[in-house]
C-alpha cells in the first residue's frame, strides 16, 4: 500500500465529501429554519442531474447544463414548497415523512416520463479533462476542480449566512420564528427563499457528480440518506456542523472501503477478507451515527444551545 | 360509543373480506389472487407489528425493514441448511419447520429489536427516526456485501418450508395459515391495546412527563413495545420469505421501512384493522395500475399525498370517525 495510493484515496475521500456537504447544507436548512424533514431533497438532486445532462448534450457546453440544473432544481424547489410543503410545517415528523416519501415516488416517475427509462451520461468539460501532477501521484483534474468548488461554495455561503441580511433573517428563523414574523419579516417568502436555496445547492451537487456516475433515476436516494447522516452527526441546523459531518462521512466511508478489506487481509485468506472487509466499510458511517447519537444525541455541533 | 360500534363492525367486514376474496378465487380457479391475499396478509402482519411501536407508542420506527429482513434471512438460511445438509455453524443444523423458523426469526428479531430499542429511545423526534434508519441501513448494506448468502443477488429457498399438517405448496393453504398468523396478532394488538401496558403506553404517547408522574417508566413501557414491535415484524418476514421463496437485501431497504409506514398510514394509525386495509390498497394498487402503466408509482404518491393532506386518519379514520379513545 503506497503512500500515492493513500493520497488518492484521501482526496476521493475529500471531494465525496464536499459533494455531500451541498446536499446536507439545504436538507439543514431547511430542519433548522421550517422544522420540516424533507426525504424529497433527494430528487432535486436528481433533477438538477437530469437537466444538466440534458441541456450539456443538447448544447455541447458543461456550464449552461451546469446553470440549467441549479435553476431547475431551485425552480422545481420552490414550486413544491408553495403548493405542498408549506402546508406540512405545522404538522408532525410522521405526516413530513410520509408527504415527502409521496413526493419522491411523483418526481422519480416524473422524470422517467419525461427522460425515459434509460441512464443519461453527462461528459466531463473539455477543460478539466485528464489528470494533475501532484508530486507523488496523478489526481484527476475533475475531481480536484470539485474539492475547489466545494470550498468556493461553502465559503460563499458562510458568507450569505454571517454577513447578509438574508443571512440574518435566516439565523434569527432558526431560533424564533414567531418572533421575525412579528418583527414584519415575511416569513413565507423567506421560507421559499430558504427551500430554493437548499434546493439550488442539491441540484449543483446532482450536476457535478452527474459528470463521475451515470445520470439516472433512483440516484438520489442513496445520497440523501447519507446527507441524513451528515446532518444527524453534524447537529441539526448547523451548517458548521454540516461541513464537519461531511467530511468525516466522505473521507471515513471512503477510508474505510480502501483500508479495512486491506488490514482484514493480514490476517484472513484474501478473498475472504475483502468480502468481511467491504461488508464492515459499508456500515462503518452507520455506526459512527449511532456512536455520535448515543454520546451526543443533538449532533456534534447542535444549533439551538 | 356508536362510532366505536362502527368500527367493530368495519374491521368484521375488513375481516371478512381477506377471507373471502381468496376462497372465491379458490372457487373461480385463480390461483393468483389467493396468492396476492397472502401478500396482503402478510405485509398486514408486520405493519400490525410497527402499529404497536407507531401507532400505540409514537415511536416513528423508520426501520421495521431490518427485522422484516432478519425474519427473513431467518427462514433462508435455516431452509438453505436443511436442503445442503450443512450445518449453519457450531454444528447446529439448518431446518425446514415453519414452528422452527417462526421461533428463531422472532427471537432473533427481538433481540436486536432490544439492542436497536435500548440505544434509540436515549433519542426523541427527529433523531428517533434517523437513528433507527441507520440500523436499519447497517443491516441493509451488511447483507448486501456479506457474500456467504448470496450478497446482493439474495437467497432463493428452493422447496417451501414445512408446516405440521398443512400443504404449504398450496396456495389456498398457505392463505389459511398467514390468515391465522395474522388474525393472532390482531387479537394480541387488541389485547395489548386493551391491558394496563396499552394504557401505559397510550398515556406515556400522550404525556410521558405525566405518565412518569404517576409511577410509569416510559423507558421500560417503550422499550417492551418496541420488542414486541419487532419480533411481530420479524415473523411477517419470516414468512414473506416462504411466499416468494427469495430473500434479498431488499427486504431490509429503506423504502421496505417506508412502505410499512404508509400502509399504517393509509389504513389509520394505532387502529386494529388499519394495517389490513393498507396493506390491501399497497397491493391493489400495484397489481391494478401495476398492470394499466407502468408509472403506478406515480398515482400511488399522488394519493398518498392527498391522504396526507386531507384524509388525516386513514381510511379507518374517514369511515370509522375518530378514535373514540387513545
Amino acid at each position: 500500500m503506497s503512500l500515492a495510493l493513500m493520497l488518492e484515496q484521501l482526496l476521493n475521500g475529500v471531494q465525496f465529501g464536499l459533494m455531500l456537504f451541498l446536499m446536507s447544507a439545504g436538507l439543514t436548512l431547511v430542519f433548522g429554519v421550517m422544522g420540516l424533514i424533507n426525504l424529497a431533497h433527494g430528487s432535486l438532486y436528481m433533477i438538477g442531474a437530469f437537466l444538466c445532462a440534458a441541456v450539456a448534450g443538447a448544447t455541447g457546453n458543461f456550464w449552461l447544463g451546469l446553470m440549467a440544473g441549479i435553476a431547475a432544481a431551485a425552480a422545481a424547489g420552490a414550486l413544491i414548497e408553495v403548493t405542498i410543503l408549506r402546508r406540512l410545517y405545522a404538522r408532525d415528523h410522521l405526516d413530513q415523512v410520509l408527504a415527502t416519501f409521496a413526493l419522491i415516488l411523483i418526481l422519480s416517475e416524473g422524470v422517467r416520463i419525461i427522460f425515459g427509462p434509460f441512464p443519461l451520461y453527462l461528459n466531463v468539460p473539455d477543460m478539466l479533462r485528464g489528470s494533475v501532477d501532484l508530486g507523488i501521484t496523478q489526481y484527476s483534474r475533475y475531481r480536484l476542480a470539485l474539492i475547489g468548488f466545494g470550498i468556493a461554495v461553502a465559503v460563499g455561503l458562510w458568507l450569505l449566512i454571517s454577513r447578509t441580511r438574508l443571512g440574518i433573517q435566516i439565523r434569527a428563523g432558526e431560533s424564533d420564528r414567531e418572533m421575525i414574523a412579528a418583527l414584519g419579516v415575511n416569513i413565507r417568502w423567506l421560507y421559499t427563499v430558504v427551500f430554493a436555496l437548499g434546493a439550488a445547492l442539491a441540484g449543483m451537487a446532482g450536476a457535478l457528480v452527474g459528470a463521475i456516475q451515470s445520470v439516472q433515476v433512483g440516484m438520489g436516494e442513496p445520497v440523501l440518506i447519507l446527507a441524513f447522516v451528515v446532518i444527524v452527526i453534524g447537529g441539526i441546523g448547523s451548517i458548521k456542523g454540516a461541513m464537519v459531518g461531511a467530511l468525516l462521512v466522505g473521507v471515513i466511508d471512503t477510508m474505510g472501503r480502501f483500508l479495512l478489506p486491506r488490514a482484514f487481509a493480514t490476517f484472513m485468506e484474501p478473498s475472504q477478507a475483502m468480502g468481511v472487509g467491504a461488508a464492515l466499510a459499508s456500515m462503518l458511517i452507520y455506526v459512527l451515527m449511532a456512536l455520535v447519537l448515543i454520546l451526543r444525541p443533538k449532533g456534534l455541533f447542535p444549533a439551538h444551545g | 360509543m356508536a362510532e366505536m360500534r362502527r368500527e367493530y363492525i368495519l374491521n368484521a367486514v375488513i375481516v371478512a373480506a381477506l377471507f373471502a376474496v381468496p376462497l372465491w378465487a379458490l372457487m373461480a380457479g385463480e390461483p393468483f389472487i389467493i396468492t396476492l391475499a397472502t401478500r396482503v396478509a402478510l405485509l398486514a402482519l408486520a405493519a400490525v407489528g410497527l402499529n404497536i411501536a407507531l401507532g400505540l407508542g409514537g415511536m416513528v420506527s423508520f426501520g421495521h425493514a431490518l427485522y422484516f429482513g432478519i425474519g427473513g434471512y431467518a427462514a433462508g438460511i435455516l431452509a438453505h441448511h436443511a436442503f445442503s445438509g450443512t450445518p449453519v455453524a457450531f454444528g447446529i443444523p439448518g431446518t425446514n419447520q415453519m414452528l422452527v423458523i417462526w421461533a428463531v426469526a422472532m427471537g432473533l428479531s427481538g433481540l436486536v429489536a432490544l439492542a436497536v430499542g435500548a440505544l434509540s429511545l436515549r433519542t426523541s423526534g427527529i433523531f428517533f427516526i434517523m437513528i433507527t434508519l441507520a440500523f436499519a441501513q447497517m443491516g441493509f448494506f451488511f447483507t448486501l456485501s456479506w457474500p456467504a448468502y448470496g450478497g446482493e443477488d439474495g437467497l432463493p429457498i428452493f422447496v417451501r418450508n414445512q408446516f405440521p399438517g398443512v400443504n404449504t405448496m398450496l396456495p389456498w393453504e398457505l392463505f389459511l395459515l398467514s390468515f391465522a398468523v395474522l388474525l393472532a396478532a390482531l387479537g394480541l394488538f387488541a389485547v395489548l391495546r386493551a391491558a394496563r401496558f396499552g394504557a401505559a403506553l397510550m398515556a406515556i404517547r400522550q404525556n410521558p412527563d405525566r405518565a412518569a408522574a404517576v409511577g410509569i417508566s416510559p423507558f421500560g413501557v417503550k422499550l417492551t413495545a418496541f420488542v414486541i414491535s419487532g419480533m411481530l415484524t420479524g415473523l411477517a418476514g419470516a414468512m414473506m420469505a416462504d411466499l416468494t421463496r427469495f430473500t434479498s437485501p431488499a427486504m431490509m431497504a429503506w423504502t421496505m421501512s417506508g412502505e410499512l409506514i404508509v400502509i399504517i398510514l393509509l389504513g389509520g394509525v394505532g387502529r386494529l384493522c388499519g394495517p389490513v386495509v393498507g396493506a390491501a390498497i399497497l397491493v391493489g394498487f400495484e397489481t391494478l395500475f401495476g398492470g394499466w402503466t407502468e408509472h403506478w408509482q406515480l398515482w400511488l404518491g399522488l394519493v398518498l399525498l392527498g391522504a396526507v393532506l386531507f384524509a388525516r386518519g386513514g381510511v379507518i379514520g374517514l369511515l370509522a370517525g375518530r378514535e373514540g379513545h387513545g
